[in-house]
């Protein structure tokens, strides 16, 4: 790619800027895992210590025989699977329809879809509560699972719409003369067609539904209770225990964190899509 | 078998009708060209016989049964279209092989269709690569390779060539006509350019704004277009129309003559006129004139013409070959 910038200065302090934000972001990261690391002590001492502290993994020992990490750790990848998978069946057939059949209102419905998430979650806290109540869906993984997959419904239909828009219409249209079905015209055409576009979405979602916090706390108590959950637990009334709060969050997040490090490429790739060419 | 016949087939977007009603009757074996200028329906035309596009009202007939109302994939038909519309993500071999599999057919019948057609076609060599791995013209092969497999009732082609070098255009287009000779299927043609239609066509169907102007042989419609838009549509250079006093003189509105068929003189004629640019092609030569009270006009003459500019020059028409329209535009028969 050709540099904008036409000075080495330039250039220079591009990279330097860019830096800076970077490790502005990364800091909390970094500074929860380290403290992860701290005694309760440590952790709260002033002046706040840097590396120069006595390493120790009691936190982490200490919260594994305390509470059963892997019971939460499922109950985060059934969630975020599970919603992630439902909602690329629904999103796959919506943004096809869209994409390759518009009508006159295709783009009022978008952004009608997208409208539903500027509204504050809380706002229809209650309702849902109670229809889950009488439902018997309180701290039910399905529940939940449904709940996520709405959510972020709008967010998987506008970028496999964008994906979408970007396939010719002319090579489904062979497909349908060479005798394809609906369903094998998606499966076996436009779906491979749209992989990169589909693992980024996917990706982002399970990311989004990992990390949900107000619905998967507020919905449940112990059986479908996710890593978010977990991480709530520590913080308690009696005193905050920041090590083992930070080792909780560390075990939370790592698993996600793993998968997005080694899928970033794709994940950029999807978000700027269509925005670069 | 491939004989399809259309009956009163209409279509509408919204309020607007583009194809306001089409009867027309295709023979088995038939290579049949739908031209006119874009915009004309050609295209929209022969998707509703694909089945791409729904009918508004109207009978697709094709081998006697109707068929407008039936998914593309039960029609029996073939596409080769614009883009090619190759699968990308496929090699050549399972681009070709992708109808058959779709039909069910076994893994020996394919891998036989499939080499056979690549052989047909040139393309043995290349079956493993992708499509973007390809040159424009074998991308085409590919393509018509895709139709031939299914060995379809007819072939559908949509302005195939338009994507080509002008050079590749008249190989692929000597090529489609050598395949058409060699399956003896019907095929339907689509395209804005008059020369392919002359050049390949058994039988032109000339279509404005979604109508049927003429139907016939490519001969008989340069030697009697039924109209002026048709006369001016097939030829190249455009059919000369001479309005006023001249034409009034011949009982019509309008006299249409052909650039080849004006006798050029230096020293006489019917028509007086100046050369304003002269097109020396070699094999022949091209004069932009204006012709006195009657304005511009355009000359084929055989061979090298020594005339440039401000050259003055008289016509004289070809009785026999001049063509006569009536104030609706309609041919008056001689």
């Amino acid at each position: 790619m050709e540099s904008k910038f036409k000075t080495p200065f330039g250039q220079f302090a591009y990279t330097v800027f860019a830096w800076i934000i970077g490790l502005a972001i990364f800091f909390p990261i970094l500074w929860m895992v380290l403290t992860s690391f701290k005694s309760e002590l440590d952790a709260v001492n002033m002046p706040p210590l840097f590396l120069d502290f006595n390493w120790t993994l009691e936190n982490y020992t200490g919260i594994l025989e305390q509470s059963n990490y892997f019971k939460f750790a499922m109950n985060s990848v059934i969630l975020s699977f599970g919603s992630t998978f439902i909602g690329l069946i629904f999103a796959v057939t919506c943004a096809w329809a869209m994409a390759f059949n518009p009508t006159k209102r295709t783009k009022d419905t978008l952004l009608w879809m997208l409208s539903t998430k500027m509204m504050p979650p809380v706002g229809v806290l209650v309702p849902i509560y109670l229809v889950f109540r009488d439902w018997g869906l309180l701290d039910n993984r399905f529940g939940l699972i449904m709940v996520l997959f709405l959510m972020n419904l709008p967010i998987m239909v506008w970028m496999l719409y964008t994906y979408f828009k970007e396939i010719p219409k002319d090579i489904l249209e062979a497909a349908r003369m060479d005798g394809a079905t609906l369903p094998k015209e998606i499966i076996f055409v436009l779906l491979p067609m749209a992989i990169p576009g589909i693992a980024s979405t996917m990706l982002l979602n399970v990311i989004l539904a990992w990390n949900e916090a107000f619905w998967t706390l507020n919905l449940t108590t112990s059986d479908a209770a996710p890593l978010t959950a977990f991480i709530a637990s520590y913080s308690s009334p009696e005193g905050l225990f920041w090590a083992k709060l930070s080792a909780a969050s560390t075990l939370a997040v790592a698993p996600i964190l793993i998968v997005g490090w080694f899928s970033q490429k794709q994940l950029v790739r999807g978000l700027t899509f269509g925005a670069v060419k | 078998m491939g004989a399809i016949r259309l009956e009163n087939v209409k279509k509408t977007f919204g309020n607007i009708d583009v194809i306001p009603g089409v009867n027309l009757e295709i023979n088995d074996g038939e290579f049949v060209v739908f031209v006119g200028p874009s915009g004309c329906g050609k295209s929209t035309l022969l998707r509703l016989i694909a089945g791409l596009e729904d009918v508004t009202d109207g009978k697709i007939m094709i081998n006697g049964v109707d068929m407008a109302n039936e998914s593309p994939a039960k029609r029996g038909l073939s596409m080769v279209f614009q883009s090619y519309a190759l699968y990308p993500h496929m090699t050549v071999y399972n681009n070709i092989a992708f109808g058959l599999k779709m039909a069910g057919e076994t893994k020996a019948v394919i891998d036989e269709k499939v080499r056979n057609a690549a052989k047909i076609l040139n393309l043995t060599d290349y079956l493993e690569r992708r499509p973007g791995a390809l040159s424009g013209g074998q991308r085409q092969r590919v393509a018509i390779g895709r139709a031939i497999v299914r060995n379809p009732a007819a072939f559908l082609f949509d302005e195939p060539l338009s994507n080509l070098d002008a050079a590749l255009r008249v190989n692929m287009r000597l090529e489609i006509t050598g395949l058409h000779q060699e399956l003896k299927t019907t095929m339907i043609y689509v395209t804005h350019d008059q020369v392919e239609a002359m050049t390949m066509a058994d039988k032109i169907v000339v279509l404005q704004a979604g109508r049927v102007e003429q139907v016939g042989k490519p001969m008989d419609l340069y030697a009697k277009p039924a109209n002026k838009f048709v006369a001016g549509f097939i030829g190249s250079p455009k059919m000369n129309f001479i309005e006023g006093d001249y034409a009034r003189a011949r009982d019509c509105a309008c006299v249409g003559v052909r650039p080849e068929h004006l006798l050029l003189s230096t020293e006489q004629g019917d028509i007086a006129a100046t050369v304003k640019i002269a097109e020396h092609l070699g094999a022949e030569t091209y004069l932009h004139v204006n012709a006195d009270n009657i304005g511009p006009m355009t000359v084929r003459a055989t061979g090298e013409v020594p005339l440039s500019g401000n050259d003055r020059i008289w016509l004289t028409p070809d009785p026999e070959r001049i063509h006569r329209f009536d104030k609706n535009d309609k041919a008056i028969s001689n």
